[in-house]
C-alpha cells in the first residue's frame, strides 16, 4: 500500500518540522524562554502540526477526488507530489515566521481546535454515511421493484434467476413475533429482579447479584446463538414441539425468543432498577404511613411512579430486539413465513440482510440491493423506538427532581 | 366535629382484636410473601440463565482442547517421492498428496496387521480412515522441509480423525457408532487397542490456538490462528483510530463546545448511534468502504474501521463522563495561574481523567471484539488458510475473526465442528474476562475520587 509510506513519510517529515522550528526558536531567542512570546516548545509543535495538517488535507481531498473521478489504480504519483508539496509550503511558511513576537502558541491551539472539532463531526458523517449509503442503495431497490410490493407483499421467495417475490411482511412479522416472546421472558424477569434487587435485597445479595446479572449484558451475542443452537433449541424441540405435534425444527421463534429474552433481562433489570431508585423515599414513607404492607406500596406507589422510566426501558429493550442478528441467524432459521406456531422456523429482517449480503448474487440485482431497503427499515424503526424512549424518559423524569 | 360525632358507627363492620390476624390481614401478608418470592425467584432465575450458559458452553467446549494424536512410523520411500533421486526441491515442489498418500496407507497397514488380526470384518479403507485427512499434507512439507531424509523410516506423529477423536472424548460412542457411516465398531476397536499399544493419545491441543482453519472434511486439524491475528489487528485500528478520535470529540464537547445547534445535533448523533443496530454498521462498511473506497473485502482494516465507528459512542460517553469527575477547582486553579484554556485541559484535566478513560475504551474494545453481525457483511465469513502478513500490509490480506470464526463453523455439517465452536467461544471469553479484569484494575487502582 503505497498510501502508508506516503503517511510515513508525512510523519518523518512533520517530526523533522517539529525539530527544526524547536531549534530555530532556541537560536532566535538565545535560549531564554522569557523573550519569546509562546514557549519554545510551541514554536516546533506549530511547524509540525502545520505541516503534518496540510499534508493531510491535502492527501485525503486528492484521495476523494481520485475516487469520486473513478480512478482505481495504484498509480498516485501525482497525489503524493500534491501531498508533500502542500505539506512542504505549510513548513516554508510556519518556520519562516519564528521570530520573538510570533504568536506560536496561538496557531497550536487554533489548529488542536481545529482536530477536535474534527472528530466531534465523525458522529455527523456516521450517521450521513449510515443513512446516504442505504438510501442510494434502497433507492437503486426501488427503481426495479415496486414499493408497495415490498411493504405490503406477503411473500417472500428471492430467486436466482430474478422474478423474486420480496415481500417484507413475513420478516416484519418474524421480528416482531421474535421480539414479542423475548419481551415476555425478559420483561416479568428483569422487573420482578429490579423490584427485588432495589426493594427487598440486602446489601450483600445486591452486591453478588447485580454485579452477576450485568455480566449478561457482556456476553457477546454469538455466544447467545451457539447457545440457542446448540442447547435451547434441540432441547425446546424434544420436550414441547416434538410431544406436542408442533414442529420438528431446532431452530424456532421460540428458541431465539427464549434465549433473546435471557440477553434482554439485565438491560430491562438495570434501567428499572436505577429508576426504581429513584422514586423518592419520601412517598413509600407516606404509603407505609397509611398501613400499605411493603408489596401493596410498591404495586400501588413505587411502580406508577416508576412508569414512564420503566415504559422508556421496555422501549429500548424491544428496539435492541428487532435490531439483534446473531441469536436469530442461528436460532430462528432461514424460512419466511407467516404462521402463529411458536415452534416453527420462521426468519427475521436482520437474517434476511445477513443472507441476501453474504450470498453470490450479482450486486445490481433486486435480491441483493433489497437488503438496504431492508436496512432502512430496519434503521427508522428502531430509531423510531429509541427517540420514542428517550421522549418518555425526559418528559416524565423531572416531577421529582 | 358535631358532624363526626352523629355519624352513625357503620353497622356492617365487626370489631376486631389487634390480637387475632384476621382473614383480611392473612391475605394482605401472604399476597406479600407471594409477591416477594417472585422477586427473589426472578433474580435467581436470571442468575440461573447464566449459570446453565455458561456450563453449556464450557461443557461442549473444553474437548476442543484436547486431540488425540496417533504415532506411527512411515517408511519415506526414494521410489514415490523422489524418482529422479536428486533431491531437487523443485521437484518436491510438484509432489501432490496423491503421492504420498500410498507410504501413508503402508503405514496404517503395518498397524493394522500387527494390531487388528483378531478385530473380524477390518478392512483396509476403514483402516486407512483412522487418521486424519490432513496427514498428507502434514507428511508432504515434511518431505519437502527435510530432503535428505528420504528413503529412511521416520516416526509421525498425525492427527486422529474428527469421529475417531471425538470417541475418546465422549461424543462418538459405539450405539452412535452404529448409526454413522463414517465411523464403524470395528474402527473403535482398533483405535483401543492402538492406545493400549501407546500408538494414539489425547493431550492438550495446542495447533487448536496456532493452526488455520480446515475444510469441512478434517475437524480435526481446524484451529484458530488466523481469526486470533484477524480479531487483534482488528483490535489494534479500533484502538488507534476509535480511542483518539473519541478522546478527542469528548474534550471538544465537554469543554469547548458552544451550546449552538451544531453541538446539539452532535449530541444527538452520538445519542442514536450508540442505539442503532450493529448490522446497520455493516450495510455502511460494505456501502462506503468496499463499494465505493474500493477496500479488499475480508480485510481487518475494514473490520477495524467499521467497529471503530461503531465503538466510538461507547468510548465518547464514558470519555465524557470521566472528564466531567475532574473537579473544576482543579481547571479553575490552572486558569488563575494563567494557564490556557488548551493548557488547562491537556495538562490537568486529560492526565486526571485518564484511569477513566482508558477504563472506558477497554470496555469498548471488549464490546467490540465480541462482534459479529457486521463482519459478516465485509466478507469476513470467506475461508481463509492463509495467515495475514505483518502491519501494515497485513491489515489489507484477508483475515477472518473470532466470533465470526464461531459463526462459520456452526454452519458446518460435520457435529465436531460444533465442539469447535464451544471452544472458540471460550477462547473469545477469556479475552474478554481478561480485558474486563484490566479493566477492573485500572479503575480500582487509579481512579480518584473527589
Amino acid at each position: 500500500m503505497p498510501g502508508t509510506w506516503l503517511f510515513l513519510i508525512l510523519v518523518t517529515l512533520s517530526v523533522l518540522g517539529y525539530i527544526m522550528g524547536h531549534r530555530k526558536a532556541v537560536s532566535v531567542s538565545g535560549g531564554s524562554n522569557r523573550v519569546m512570546h509562546s514557549l519554545l516548545p510551541y514554536h516546533g509543535w506549530n511547524v509540525g502540526l502545520a505541516t503534518f495538517l496540510a499534508g493531510l488535507f491535502v492527501m485525503v481531498v486528492a484521495a476523494l477526488a481520485r475516487a469520486l473521478a473513478g480512478v482505481t489504480d495504484g498509480n498516485n504519483i501525482v497525489l503524493s507530489v500534491l501531498t508533500l508539496a502542500g505539506a512542504g509550503a505549510a513548513f516554508y511558511l510556519t518556520y519562516g515566521r519564528i521570530e520573538r513576537d510570533y504568536r506560536a502558541r496561538d496557531g497550536v491551539e487554533k489548529m488542536i481546535r481545529a482536530i477536535l472539532i474534527l472528530a466531534s463531526s465523525i458522529a455527523i458523517l456516521t450517521t450521513v454515511g449510515l443513512v446516504m449509503s442505504m438510501l442510494f442503495e434502497a433507492r437503486n431497490f426501488f427503481g426495479q421493484y415496486p414499493w408497495t410490493r415490498f411493504f405490503f407483499g406477503t411473500n417472500w421467495a428471492p430467486n436466482f434467476r430474478g422474478d423474486s417475490d420480496l415481500g417484507m411482511l413475513p420478516l416484519l412479522w418474524g421480528t416482531l413475533y421474535v421480539s414479542f416472546i423475548a419481551l415476555m421472558v425478559a420483561v416479568p424477569v428483569g422487573l420482578f429482579a429490579a423490584i427485588y434487587l432495589a426493594e427487598y435485597a440486602g446489601p450483600k445479595l445486591r452486591a453478588v447479584a447485580k454485579p452477576l446479572l450485568e455480566v449478561l449484558a457482556g456476553i457477546p451475542t454469538i455466544v447467545y446463538g451457539l447457545f440457542a443452537l446448540i442447547t435451547v433449541g434441540p432441547i425446546l424441540r424434544d420436550v414441547f414441539a416434538i410431544p406436542l405435534g408442533l414442529g420438528e425444527s431446532a431452530s424456532s421463534v421460540a428458541t431465539a425468543g427464549l434465549v433473546m429474552g435471557i440477553m434482554l433481562i439485565p438491560f430491562v433489570s438495570s434501567l428499572s432498577d436505577d429508576i426504581i431508585n429513584a422514586v423518592p423515599q419520601a412517598m413509600r414513607d407516606g404509603s407505609f404511613g397509611l398501613g400499605a404492607t411493603k408489596s401493596e406500596t410498591i404495586k400501588k406507589v413505587v411502580i406508577p411512579a416508576a412508569l414512564p422510566g420503566i415504559v422508556g426501558a421496555i422501549l429500548l429493550a424491544a428496539s435492541r430486539a428487532i435490531g439483534e442478528t446473531m441469536i436469530v441467524v442461528m436460532g430462528a432459521g432461514a424460512a419466511a413465513r407467516l404462521s402463529l406456531n411458536p415452534f416453527e422456523a420462521m426468519t427475521t429482517v436482520t437474517v434476511k440482510i445477513v443472507s441476501q449480503l453474504t450470498g453470490d448474487t450479482d450486486f445490481a440485482s433486486p435480491e441483493t440491493l433489497v437488503a438496504f431497503a431492508l436496512g432502512i427499515t430496519l434503521f427508522v424503526i428502531t430509531l423510531g423506538l429509541n427517540v420514542l424512549a428517550l421522549y418518555i424518559v425526559r418528559t416524565y423524569r423531572e416531577q421529582y427532581e | 366535629m358535631t358532624d363526626v360525632t352523629a355519624a352513625p358507627a357503620s353497622p356492617a363492620r365487626k370489631t376486631t382484636s389487634l390480637y387475632e390476624v384476621s382473614a383480611r390481614t392473612r391475605r394482605r401478608n401472604s399476597a406479600e410473601k407471594r409477591f416477594r418470592l417472585y422477586g427473589l425467584s426472578a433474580v435467581l432465575l436470571g442468575l440461573m440463565a447464566l449459570i446453565v450458559l455458561l456450563s453449556s458452553i464450557l461443557s461442549q467446549g473444553m474437548p476442543a482442547f484436547r486431540q488425540t494424536y496417533v504415532v506411527m512410523d512411515v517408511e519415506l520411500r526414494a521410489d514415490k517421492l523422489d524418482k529422479n533421486g536428486n533431491r531437487d526441491p523443485a521437484d518436491l515442489a510438484k509432489l501432490t498428496t496423491f503421492a504420498v498418500a500410498p507410504l501413508i496407507k503402508q503405514a496404517t497397514q503395518t498397524v493394522a496387521t500387527e494390531l487388528g488380526d483378531d478385530i473380524e470384518g477390518l478392512n483396509d479403507k476403514m483402516v486407512g480412515e483412522m487418521i486424519s485427512k490432513e496427514a498428507p499434507g502434514q507428511l508432504l512439507r515434511f518431505v519437502r522441509a527435510n530432503p535428505d531424509l528420504i528413503g529412511t523410516t521416520q516416526s509421525f506423529e498425525f492427527l486422529a480423525n474428527g469421529r475417531v477423536d471425538g470417541y475418546f472424548k465422549g461424543r462418538v460412542t459405539r450405539a452412535s457408532a452404529e448409526l454413522d457411516n463414517n465411523i464403524s465398531g470395528q474402527q473403535l476397536d482398533l483405535a483401543d487397542a492402538m492406545v493400549a499399544e501407546g500408538m494414539m493419545e489425547t493431550r492438550f491441543n495446542w495447533a487448536f490456538l496456532t493452526a488455520p482453519d480446515a475444510s469441512d472434511q478434517r475437524p480435526e486439524a481446524a484451529g484458530l490462528g488466523v481469526a486470533i491475528l484477524g480479531s487483534l489487528y482488528m483490535m489494534m485500528v479500533v484502538l488507534c483510530l476509535a480511542l483518539p478520535i473519541g478522546v478527542a470529540a469528548s474534550i471538544y464537547l465537554e469543554e469547548f463546545a458552544p451550546q449552538n445547534w451544531l453541538t446539539d445535533i452532535i449530541e444527538v448523533n452520538i445519542s442514536n448511534l450508540a442505539a442503532v443496530p450493529s448490522i446497520v454498521f455493516g450495510i455502511l462498511g460494505l456501502a462506503i468502504f468496499i463499494n465505493f473506497a474500493h477496500l479488499p473485502q475480508s480485510a481487518p482494516i475494514v473490520g477495524g474501521l467499521v467497529l471503530t465507528l461503531m465503538t466510538l459512542p461507547t468510548i465518547i460517553i464514558s470519555t465524557r463522563a470521566a472528564l466531567k469527575s475532574v473537579p473544576p477547582s482543579i481547571a479553575d486553579a490552572a486558569l488563575g495561574l494563567g494557564a490556557s484554556k488548551m493548557q488547562t485541559v491537556f495538562h490537568h484535566i486529560l492526565p486526571l481523567a485518564m484511569p477513566g478513560i482508558l477504563t472506558g475504551a477497554i470496555i469498548g474494545l471488549a464490546q467490540a471484539l465480541g462482534e459479529t453481525a457486521p463482519l459478516l457483511l465485509i466478507g469476513m465469513v470467506a475461508f481463509v488458510r492463509e495467515y495475514p502478513g505483518a502491519p501494515p500490509e497485513g491489515l489489507f490480506d484477508p483475515a477472518t475473526a473470532l466470533p465470526v470464526q464461531v459463526y462459520n463453523w456452526t454452519q458446518r455439517s460435520d457435529p465436531a465442528f460444533f465442539e469447535r465452536a464451544s471452544g472458540a467461544i471460550i477462547v473469545l471469553l477469556v479475552f474478554l474476562v481478561l480485558m474486563n479484569t484490566l479493566a477492573i484494575i485500572l479503575r480500582r487502582r487509579f481512579e480518584r475520587r473527589w
